[in-house]
């Protein structure tokens, strides 16, 4: 059974951003939303990605396609829903995504 | 070879022709052919002389396919060798240099020679014609030691030959007889026109002047000229171009037929008075005309094959369309038919605007149903419809001045997508043509670049292509009806230009602020780096300070190159491309610490290649430490200025580019902007630094620079256009500050100023209206805006070292200080490379992706 990692202070993480963590050797895109209402939400996925096959997608810019909160990979641009990996661009990719809570103001993650 | 021998007097263009067409068909195996050229080398082409001046070699003109093609082929050449005897009772011709041929059939190819006046003083040291490569090289030798050239003669040639002079850097006049220019292609409004234009460029025109004397120094150079109405013009250098005369001195003498004025009369399959001799190209009389061109002797040149083969159904030649069209000086010249209406009975239609500085004429029939010719000067682009139209005598609508008129809808002036051929390749990385984007964007209705992407893989290679494909999206639906907007993304229904003005007019600093009053959901990968690009083009605040630092693509997040495999390059500035040695020791030192695989790019710079996220703000601190600063060679910014050596050192160097380059460079560092922008700057015209292929370029000329615009390398190359000559250094850089205010203001998200010149309505002379003439007011504020940029510039690289909050974002990992497992470097060629993935795949577990 996988176990909860602490990682940071969710303040670390800027609004609508994503930083990578080292989880068991297994590297994580933790990625943080501010909607304009104000809002929080946090996502997990794999920061590998499949495109490119390099290590990046933490370091991709965030936004909404509709109501779908996404990131988009800093090499080729495609872009992955936060919530299930699935990749917007090209219906046969999808990303891993790991379970991720915020408790007092910290963020963790199961892996 | 052959039993009957043929003789071709003269290795021009049409006796080159003539032999092409024989080898083609066979022929030359059935004929012994010899043919005199009077000339040190082999046919070349003359139409495309001027470009020897270009840079063009004597090689590169050179008619024929291979050097050896004519022996290759039988064909015994003797160069340098003239015919100077036709002994017409024995078929024999004899050669200056002693040669004896007899012959079966023998041909005149010999062309013409350039009129030059009974001028006194005509010989003097300075004076030349327009013929030949040894004339051309004779000018470019004597247009070193000159100030001011003159061309006498305004006709086609004359002013081709000015454009040349200027080109040189000469003062240049052109000096012409008649009332006006090209006479005998323009009438009197359009040859006002051309000298409107062309003097606006800067060269000067003086009609109705008869040149009586050429006045010389005691050493024999020119001094002036002196005319008939006893004004003066000093000058360094003449060149005559003042019609040209058939070289018809053999025929004259052996006693065939003559035309009053010269020129050996042929009939209709170019034989002459006598039946074993034919003349052909501009040495030939039919029906009293000399035809001046290439194509009419290329036509003869084709009927006296046909006479020699012995066809069935020989060709005629029966005279032949001069329509011409040409960019003289970078002027549009269209001339076809009966363009002066000499017609009994013809209507005229003309419209004038010296605003656009267009002239336009139409010659209709009688019956007012066809068009029998017509003259456009100053934009030619109607020229093909138009003489298509007269050719095939298609019926002209009620309206014809429609064909001439501006349209009021506004056509784009520039030559869109649509242009373009459905087998022209869009994307260059996965070979995908236009009409198979066209037809996918037709069959699924596809409206996003995205969608195109996704269906036919266009633009997911170096993503060059994603402008050209998003116009194909809107030609290829505005042709089904679909209406489409230039709206930003989902997010902004606004174009880049509108949210740029709404950035400016409300003063919106953020992009939390402009979503909230001008936009819907959360913002895109499309809209985020597009505003934060604008807000940095408007108030120039460091792109990493708080709100901006997530917009921002990966590249100006770290202020540095991605690379596929997720490490980054550092690209120091090195303005104009000079370094200290001391520098290039410390760009040494710094790679060989951090490992880094170094590179020197296109834009006279160093590369570096290959560091981790938390490597990036120490290999800064040692960069800066050293003098340098950030090359911003990761933004939609100015690049570089590249530079040549200039007159400090080259010997050539009429300016100081290096210094004049990093002026520049040091004034645009930073300047964020809808896309990349690129400069140089070269000494003189020989161009080293490739300025005309830049955003803006410029080149020096003795009296300043001439200042470049629009130029565009890669995919879709584009000469820059010629903005302003002649500019100091402080009118240069206020006329580019305009100028790249003026795009930054108006070009759409990652458009290159080729792109966006090539839809700005107008044309270049609406920018230079805009630039020059400041015609919409607006040129105290895009200098004003651009001064704010100078003055608030400041280094990235080192703002951010110096900042811990901004530097605790260089790490791999938020819980971790360990270094990315996964970049894995590899050595190449004394350096390293990244590991392919199969290369890693072997040495990381699964467990680490
Ligand atoms: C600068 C320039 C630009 C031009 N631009 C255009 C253009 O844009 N479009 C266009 O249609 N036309 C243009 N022309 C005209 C075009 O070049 C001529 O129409 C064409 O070259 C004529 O071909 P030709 O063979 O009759 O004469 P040439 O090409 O002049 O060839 C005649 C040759 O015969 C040689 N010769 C003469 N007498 C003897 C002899 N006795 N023995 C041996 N050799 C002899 C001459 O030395 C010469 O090499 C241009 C001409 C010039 C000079
Ligand atoms: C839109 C198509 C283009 C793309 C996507 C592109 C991409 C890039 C990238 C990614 C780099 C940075 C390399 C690095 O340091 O990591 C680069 C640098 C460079 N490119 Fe291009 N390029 C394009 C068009 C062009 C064109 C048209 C030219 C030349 C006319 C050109 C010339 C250069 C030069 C000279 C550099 C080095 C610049 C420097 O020293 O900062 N590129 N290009
Ligand atoms: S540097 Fe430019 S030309 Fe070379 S591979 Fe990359 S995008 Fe293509
Ligand atoms: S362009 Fe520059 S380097 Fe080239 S010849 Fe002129 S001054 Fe010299």
């Amino acid at each position: 059974m996988s176990t909860w990692h602490p990682l940071c202070a969710l303040s670390d993480i800027p609004a609508n951003s994503g930083v990578a963590a080292l989880v068991d050797g297994t590297q994580v895109a933790v990625v943080r939303t501010v909607d304009r209402t104000g809002r929080e939400a946090i996502y997990a996925l794999a920061n590998f990605d499949p495109f490119s096959k390099a290590m990046v997608i933490s370091r991709g810019i965030v936004g909404s396609k509709g109501d779908t909160p996404f990131i988009a990979s800093p090499i080729y641009k495609q872009r992955f829903d936060l919530r299930s990996g699935a990749c917007l661009d090209d219906a046969s990719v999808s990303l891993p995504t790991f379970p991720v809570k915020i408790e007092g103001g910290r963020v963790a993650v199961q892996a | 070879m052959g039993t009957k021998t043929l003789v071709v007097i003269g290795n021009g263009m049409v006796g080159h022709k003539l032999l092409a067409t024989l080898i083609e068909r066979g022929e030359a195996m059935r004929w012994n052919i010899v043919t005199f050229c009077e000339e040190p080398r082999h046919a070349y082409d003359r139409v495309y002389l001027s470009s020897f001046f270009a840079g063009k070699s004597a090689q590169d003109l050179s008619l024929l396919p291979t050097p050896t093609f004519y022996e290759d082929h039988g064909i015994t050449v003797h160069l340098g060798d003239k015919a100077i005897a036709v002994d017409r009772q024995h078929q024999v011709v004899t050669s200056a240099q002693g040669r004896t041929i007899p012959y079966d059939e023998l041909v005149l190819a010999t062309g013409s020679y350039p009129f030059v006046p009974p001028v006194p003083g005509k010989d003097a040291t300075g004076t030349f014609v327009y013929r030949t490569i040894e004339d051309l090289e004779g000018m470019m030798a004597h247009a070193k030691t000159s100030k001011v050239g003159v061309v006498i003669g305004g006709g086609l040639l004359g002013l081709e030959c000015a454009s040349a002079l200027k080109n040189m850097g000469l003062e240049t006049h052109v000096v012409e007889f008649a009332p006006r220019l090209m006479a005998v292609q323009l009438d009197d409004g359009g040859g006002a026109m051309l000298k409107r234009k062309i003097e606006a460029l800067g060269v000067k025109v003086h009609l109705n002047k008869n040149t009586t004397e050429i006045v010389k120094t005691p050493e024999g150079r020119i001094q002036k000229m002196v005319f008939a109405d006893k004004s003066e013009l000093p000058t360094d250098m003449i060149v005559f171009s003042a019609g040209i005369r058939p070289r018809d001195e053999l025929p004259k003498e052996i006693g065939l037929t003559m035309g009053a004025r010269g020129g050996v009369v042929v009939d209709d399959h170019c034989r002459t008075s006598d039946p074993h001799i034919f003349a052909i190209g501009e040495v030939a009389l039919y029906k009293e005309r000399i035809y001046g061109l290439v194509a009419p002797g290329y036509h003869m040149a084709t009927v006296v094959a046909d006479q020699l083969a012995g066809t069935s159904a020989p060709a005629t030649f029966t005279g032949f369309d001069m329509s011409t069209k040409l960019k003289l000086l970078g002027v549009d010249v269209g001339s076809f038919g009966d363009a002066m209406g000499a017609t009994p009975g013809c209507h005229v239609i003309g419209f004038s605007d010296s605003r656009a500085e267009t002239y336009k004429k139409l010659v209709l029939s009688a019956d007012k149903k066809t068009l029998l010719g017509g003259i456009l000067v100053g934009d030619a682009s109607a020229y093909g419809q138009l003489h298509q139209f007269m050719l095939n005598q298609v019926v002209m609508p009620a309206e014809p001045e429609a064909l001439i008129l501006p349209s009021s809808s506004g056509k784009p002036a520039g030559m869109g997508v649509e242009c373009l051929p459905d087998a022209a390749t869009i994307c260059s990385c996965l070979n995908v043509t236009k009409g198979t984007i066209c037809a996918a964007i037709d069959a699924d209705n596809l409206t996003e670049v995205g969608q195109v992407k996704a269906c036919t893989k266009a633009g997911t290679g170096c993503g060059s292509c994603v402008t050209l494909v998003k116009d194909l999206i809107k030609d290829t639906l505005k042709k089904k009806g679909i209406t489409v907007t230039n709206h930003l993304c989902e997010h902004f229904r606004h174009s880049r230009q509108e949210l740029y003005h709404l950035v400016r007019v409300q003063k919106i600093h953020t992009f939390d602020a402009l979503l909230a009053q001008h936009g819907h959901g959360e913002g895109c990968e499309i809209c985020k780096p597009a505003i934060a690009s604008i807000l940095a083009s408007a108030w120039n605040e460091h792109v990493l300070k708080g709100p901006h630092r997530p917009l921002q693509d990966t590249n100006d997040r770290y202020l540095a190159n991605i690379q596929r495999d997720g490490t980054y390059s550092v690209v120091p500035r090195v303005p104009a491309g000079e370094i200290t040695p001391h520098q290039l020791i410390v760009l040494g030192q710094v790679a060989s610490k951090y490992n880094l695989y170094t590179k020197i790019t296109g834009g006279q710079r160093v590369d570096l290649f290959g560091a981790r996220l938390e490597q990036l703000p120490p290999i800064w601190e040692e960069l800066l430490a050293a003098g340098f600063e950030s090359g911003h060679a990761y933004g939609k910014a100015l690049r570089t200025v590249k530079s040549c050596v200039g007159s400090t050192w080259c010997r050539y160097g009429v300016q100081d580019s290096v210094a004049f380059a990093i002026e520049i460079e040091n004034r645009y560092k930073g300047l964020r902007s809808p896309h990349k922008l690129k400069s140089a700057v070269s000494g003189c015209a020989r161009e080293c630094a490739e300025a005309q292929s830049k955003d803006f370029g410029i080149i020096a000329t003795e009296k300043g620079y001439n200042l470049y615009v629009c130029g565009n390398g890669g995919m879709k190359p584009q000469h820059a256009l010629l903005l302003a000559s002649d500019l100091d250094g402080p009118t240069l850089l206020k006329y580019t500050d305009r100028f790249l205010m003026f795009y930054i203001r108006t070009a759409d998200r990652l458009e290159r100023t080729a792109t966006w010149f090539n839809k700005l309505e107008g044309g270049l002379d609406y920018l230079k209206a805009v630039v020059i003439d400041d015609s919409l007011g607006l040129g105290a504020e895009l200098e004003a805006e651009m001064q704010h940029i100078v003055d608030t510039y400041q280094d990235e690289w080192r703002t951010t070292v110096e900042n811990p909050e901004a530097r605790r974002h260089f790490r791999a990992f938020i819980n971790s200080d360990a270094a990315d497992p996964t970049v894995v470097m590899v050595s190449e060629r004394g350096q390293v490379r990244p590991a392919t993935w199969d290369e890693k795949a072997s040495t990381l577990t699964t467990a680490s992706i």
